[in-house]
């Protein structure tokens, strides 16, 4: 193992925390807000996505296909929203846990019944197609820059939006106590569908963004929401500042221990058994460091206790 | 949607128990993957099975969806064995479902053709003489994969796989056949779509070939990134990540690369044009080997019950191993452990105007059988 494949490891970590980030900063945002529980989180990441794919197919621009997965997740939001999920916010969680996760159900199949069973076509653009050398001799792809980059502009947006604009004082009123913004004339029902419509495009972004180097699927959505929860259960419920930590945690501990974790056990043990038990060990890790940071912070890095 | 199929499935029952004096009649339970990721290859299984059997009267087919899950699937076959009194279960695509599903199955004295999962443990110590698979053992389209890369002159192969019986399978299967060295070997993550990683340990690894076996949507992450990795490796696998339901996913990172099969749409043989061009007017897209092994599986049900009915369990048993049907693959026969004794095929990914799709390189290997018999006591 050297150096400089470990050194790219790490930057695969960080660039998959990146991506978890965006899904974990909306869900994180919408539970401290309106104390939801959104199991269809990772229905707008696939909504997103889809989005994209038809954008792409009739336009051919990349750019505008991350433009309509952000437009099409935030309508999708909105419209779910209004209809749905303002229902939800005075049930308790069991409640709202089971209409998202009907939610779930609903939304893939509807997806299914427009687009069909099969996979589509969403592809990244030439101009960040191929490689570039960082440093001396790192060969890293353009694209996983591109992403590593736009999650770190996402992280500084949020930030900039919660702190500086009146929007964010709002929001943060609104983690705070709800029931005193509202005396004080803030139209708490438009707070709470910007919001949600916001976690939604964030969701969605991401969805439109990894769609186009893996695959634009039915049901894509759920393998990532677990790993979100994850995150957000490690960094602290409700804490932006938690997510984005959680989220490199979870990225950088996932990626360098299933690579090096086989590496390590064939040190002594046979090799092909040490690539099977370290290859299951090496899944498990994130569910390991979650249990090791719930028995140390009980609320997580960055909770309120 | 799952009402509608509870209801057409009793209606089917009713139709089926009204004409229940006829022996002729066969009823049907097919559990496949209809949902969720992966569910482009169940539907190809049924819609090409359902090709099979359009028309035929004497045959009733309930369909119902596993979603990819052990347990659900488990459940089906209960309700299907116990509720339904289906003769013959079928469908499933994925072989840690099939090891959960079929020696029940074949134990309660009931049929099973596999159109897709052949993982080896029901191929040797596991075999059974009610279970039939009408595809290929799993190993075989990797060991043609193998054979391939020594002909290609590979000497130095890095390998990959999920981490599920198939997968292990697959590995297995390949590195049988293959001569050369191993640079690496990784078992992944079942689902898994990002491989920045394993792609790092490739670059890394001084291989001179790739061989993977990531089916669904894990193949088409792999490939899209592999091509932007800017690795100029040649790659080989087996159909099932260059397949006509995933090829337009993957768009041209496809074009050029060898894979094997059982299967190609243009193997030249008169039931194989008429499946192309029926499955081409039935549902409007292309077959995949998906869906020949189902409408394979369709005519070799149809071809046992011209010559028994399925009460007489022995004789139907036998007339499923005579395989009287003219398969789409052309040659076909059961060894004595019930998998084919087929050509495996290396295709290569081409263009037809603006579809990707395969074509037949050469035969990788001839009269294939499977590395399982001899530990087959049957």
């Amino acid at each position: 193992m050297t150096l400089i494949l470990f050194f790219e490891q790490l930057l695969n970590g960080i660039q998959f925390g990146t991506m978890l980030f965006l899904m974990s900063s909306g869900l994180t945002l919408i539970f401290g807000v309106m104390g939801l529980i959104n199991l269809a989180h990772g229905s707008f990441y696939m909504i997103g996505a889809f989005s994209a794919a038809l954008i792409a197919a009739l336009t051919e621009s990349f750019w505008l296909a991350l433009l309509a997965s952000l437009a099409g997740a935030a309508i999708a939001g909105v419209l779910i929203e209004i209809i749905i999920i303002r229902r939800l916010y005075r049930r308790d969680h069991l409640d709202q846990v089971l209409a998202t996760f009907a939610l779930i159900l609903l939304l893939s199949e509807g997806v299914r019944w427009c687009f069909g069973a099969f996979p589509l076509y969403l592809n990244i653009p030439n101009i960040l197609n191929g490689t570039v050398p960082i440093f001396d001799n790192i060969i890293y792809s353009k694209y996983r820059l591109f992403i590593i980059f736009m999650g770190f502009l996402i992280a500084l947006g949020l930030y900039i939006l919660i702190t500086k604009t009146r929007l964010g004082i709002r929001i943060r009123a609104g983690q705070n106590d709800r029931q005193m913004i509202s005396a004080l004339g803030v139209d708490i029902s438009k707070l709470y569908t910007i919001v949600f419509a916001i976690g939604a495009s964030l969701a969605g972004l991401a969805g439109a963004m990894i769609g186009a180097i893996q695959s634009v699927e039915v049901g894509m959505g759920e393998p990532i929401l677990i790993l979100a929860f994850v995150v957000i259960v490690i960094g602290g419920i409700g804490s932006i500042k938690g997510a984005l930590v959680g989220s490199i945690l979870v990225g950088v501990t996932d990626t360098i221990g299933r690579i090096f974790l086989p590496e390590l056990l064939k040190v002594f043990m046979e090799p092909s058994n040490a690539t099977s038990v370290g290859s299951s060990i090496g899944s498990m890790l994130i569910y390991i460091l979650m249990a090791l940071i719930l028995i140390i912070k009980p609320s997580g890095l960055f909770g309120k206790s | 949607m799952r009402k509608f199929t509870t209801t057409l499935g009793a209606l089917l029952v009713m139709a089926a128990s009204s004409t229940l004096a006829d022996g002729h009649k066969v009823k049907v339970g097919m559990i496949t993957t209809l949902s969720g990721g992966g569910s482009g290859l169940g539907i190809d299984v049924r819609d090409g099975f359902m090709l099979a059997v359009k028309g035929n009267k004497n045959i009733s087919v309930i369909t119902k969806d596993d979603q990819r899950k052990p347990d659900i699937a488990v459940q089906l076959a209960d309700k299907m064995i116990q509720s339904d009194k289906v003769d013959v279960l079928t469908g499933i695509i994925w072989s840690n479902l099939a090891m959960a599903v079929v020696p029940a199955t074949v134990n309660q004295g009931k049929f099973y053709l596999s159109p897709n999962a052949g993982p080896s443990k029901l191929a040797g110590k596991g075999c059974h003489k009610n279970y039939f698979n009408v595809a290929w053992q799993n190993d075989n389209l990797h060991e043609a994969a193998g054979g391939y890369a020594n002909s290609a002159g590979f000497k130095n192969s890095f390998i990959l796989a999920p981490n599920y019986p198939a997968g292990k399978d697959a590995l297995t299967g390949y590195k049988r056949f293959f001569k050369g060295k191993l640079a690496g070997e990784i078992y992944t993550k079942l689902g898994q779509k990002d491989y920045a990683a394993e792609i790092a340990q490739i670059r890394a690894s001084g291989a001179d070939s790739v061989f993977f076996f990531l089916p669904g949507g894990m193949g088409i992450g792999f490939m899209k990134q592999f091509s932007q990795s800017g690795i100029k490796l040649p790659i080989v696998g087996p159909a099932f990540s260059f397949d006509q339901g995933i090829l337009k996913a993957v768009g041209d990172a496809a074009l050029g690369v060898k894979n094997t099969s059982q299967w190609s749409k243009d193997i030249d043989n008169a039931a194989n044009k008429k499946f192309v061009s029926d499955f081409k007017s039935e549902y409007g897209r292309l077959p995949s080997l998906y869906a020949s092994q189902g409408y394979d599986t369709g005519k070799l049900l149809i071809s046992a019950m011209s010559k028994a009915k399925i009460k007489d369990m022995d004789k139907f048993r036998n007339a499923l191993r005579k395989a009287d049907f003219s398969s789409t693959r052309g040659k076909f026969s059961f060894d004595k452990n019930h998998h084919p004794i087929q050509d495996i095929y290396v295709r290569e990914v081409i263009k037809e105007g603006k579809t990707l799709t395969n074509k037949i390189v050469s035969v990788g290997l001839k009269d294939h059988s499977n590395a399982y018999v001899s530990d087959c006591k049957m």
